[in-house]
């Protein structure tokens, strides 16, 4: 366990210290979710085109816009691993008696760290646009923890896909089928009440609806939980798992 | 465990070791002895199975048969006491060219377990031992391709392996950056009793640095001796481009594959 943890740490550290170094990757990936809540969010909330009950639009679909960010910082991850596979990065990283495990849970505890931008970014720009959200330490807490949860889950899931797939072309073609509908088959930018019910079922197996009804429940001022904080951190924290000992398995294959 | 490293005299054993990817044999039952302490060196056309053998006896592809062992353990039973006693240096310049030269060894410091209080000892003692002392808060990117080559050997020495791996160590470097590799393997040879087995290409670099050689073909070893004895085999006037054009089968013939030719030019590119 020590050294699992040690190795972690090692990997996720690096990360850390090149996001720091050069951080116009955060930057540009913030662009992004401004324009979703400036643009988009404040043109829906001026129609009143979609019910979200006492709570306005644009606090509804801030928790939306971070989850939503959070994957597509975290999906794209897996172009950096090819990266490293073609450079032999992966070889070096494979020959290293660290356990394979930290290897692959460093990397997604980095893709953490750019969830927790994101996160400030979004608080940034909700406190700009007056979007009052929660304050209480502990809701902040838990946002921090779904964040961290939700990088990790969808960086573990591009890793596997990028084993799978194992060139960058085709992972360019792959993350763009896979973002967008995770997106609109998701609960961030309109309730689950609203949709067909083929459409609901498909979101009930999306893990980012999950982790959008927990930020929503903790972001927004009089905001709830539909499943409940158990079930929604549950829900995360077993895909996460499973995710992970996929990725254990995959990640040596993609130097054979 | 008694299987004692230095007892059976060799680094790195195969016997029958073989791997097929579908219906291709890429290498077929591979015998090959590499003897502690000396410079050994892989040579094949492009496809005759250089790198999967490396692979497996790496640890990082299981063979399909046969059994190897290397630093006295192995491959497949007890591939993280394998991992333990090899450094691996890939073709491809692979160190973090967004990390210092300290930072990148930081890191394999902390990946290899070395202890805490052995790690900036170790560090110095690699840096200094490569002639990047002086470089070592730079980052990476401003390195020159010799440099970063002399780094990956420093980190791939930090944790004192038996046997050293490499890939082409010297592929698109310039001639003054490829005879300092050179010497430096030769330094980890001489002062810490390193075995190291390459890969390459390169004629010069298979007479001028290794001690023995094992050319394959198809596969399989073609043939196994000290560079001057293929070639005093071949005739007295023969040179190791005869050599290998008479074991590799047919000096240009056409191996290898689109993806080789990508790897080759990528590295020029980023040597460039």
């Amino acid at each position: 366990m020590d050294r699992f943890l040690r190795e972690s740490a090692a990997v996720a550290e690096v990360e850390l210290i090149k996001l720091v170094r050069d951080p116009t990757e955060i930057f540009s990936r913030a662009v992004q979710p401004v324009l979703w809540l400036v643009v988009f969010g404040q043109v829906l909330a001026h129609v009143h085109g979609i019910y979200t009950g006492e709570v306005g639009y644009l606090a509804f679909i801030t928790p939306g816009i971070l989850a939503q960010s959070v994957l597509f910082s975290a999906i794209f991850y897996g172009i950096a691993v090819i990266w490293e596979r073609d450079l032999g990065v992966v070889h070096k990283l494979l020959v290293s008696p660290a356990r394979r495990i930290s290897l692959v849970f460093g990397k997604a505890v980095s893709a953490g760290f750019r969830g927790l931008v994101q996160a400030a970014v979004i608080y940034l720009v909700a406190f700009v646009m007056h979007i009052t959200l929660r304050q209480e330490p502990l809701a902040i807490l838990g946002v921090l923890a779904g964040v961290l949860l939700g990088s990790g889950l969808f960086s573990t899931f591009s890793l596997i896909i990028a084993c799978i797939v194992k060139t960058r072309e085709r992972f360019m073609g792959i993350g763009q089928l896979l973002t967008m509908p995770m997106f609109f088959a998701s609960n961030a930018i309109y309730p689950l009440d609203l949709m067909p019910g083929w459409l609901r079922v498909v979101a009930q197996l999306n893990p980012l609806t999950y982790l959008v009804d927990a930020l929503r429940g903790l972001m927004i001022v009089g905001g709830d939980s539909v499943h409940g904080y158990g079930v929604d951190f549950a829900v995360l924290f077993a895909v996460f798992a499973g995710l992970l000992m996929v990725a254990v398995r995959l990640y040596p294959t993609l130097v054979e | 465990m008694n299987t004692s490293a230095e007892s059976d005299g060799f680094a790195a054993e195969a016997s029958g070791l073989t791997r097929r990817f579908g219906d291709l044999t890429a290498v077929n039952h591979i015998d090959l002895r590499v003897p502690y302490g000396e410079i050994f060196g892989l040579l094949g056309a492009n496809g005759a199975g250089k790198s999967t053998l490396i692979k497996m006896l790496t640890t990082l592809l299981p063979p399909t048969s046969g059994h190897a062992e290397v630093g006295g353990f192995d491959i497949v039973k007890s591939p993280a006491e394998v991992r333990g006693r090899i450094g691996y240096v890939p073709q491809l310049l692979s160190a973090d060219g967004a990390l210092t030269g300290h930072e990148n060894l930081l890191l394999s410091a902390k990946l290899y377990g070395l202890p805490r209080a052995q790690r900036s000892a170790r560090i110095g003692e690699a840096l200094a031992f490569m002639g990047l002392a002086d470089s070592a808060k730079k980052l990476v990117k401003t390195y020159s391709g010799g440099m970063v080559r002399r780094l990956e050997l420093a980190q791939a020495m930090l944790h004192r392996p038996a046997i050293l791996f490499l890939d082409e160590p010297t592929i698109g470097l310039d001639p003054m950056a490829r005879h300092s590799v050179w010497d430096r393997l030769r330094d980890l040879r001489r002062d810490y009793g390193m075995t190291v087995l390459i890969t390459t290409h390169d004629m010069e670099e298979a007479e001028a640095l290794c001690d023995e050689l094992a050319i394959l073909h198809a596969g399989r070893v073609a043939v196994v001796g000290k560079p001057a004895e293929l070639q005093a085999g071949l005739g007295a006037a023969a040179t190791m481009d005869d050599v290998f054009a008479h074991y590799a089968g047919g000096g240009i013939r056409e191996g290898g594959n689109f993806s080789d030719a990508v790897q080759t030019r990528r590295t020029a590119q980023r040597l460039g």
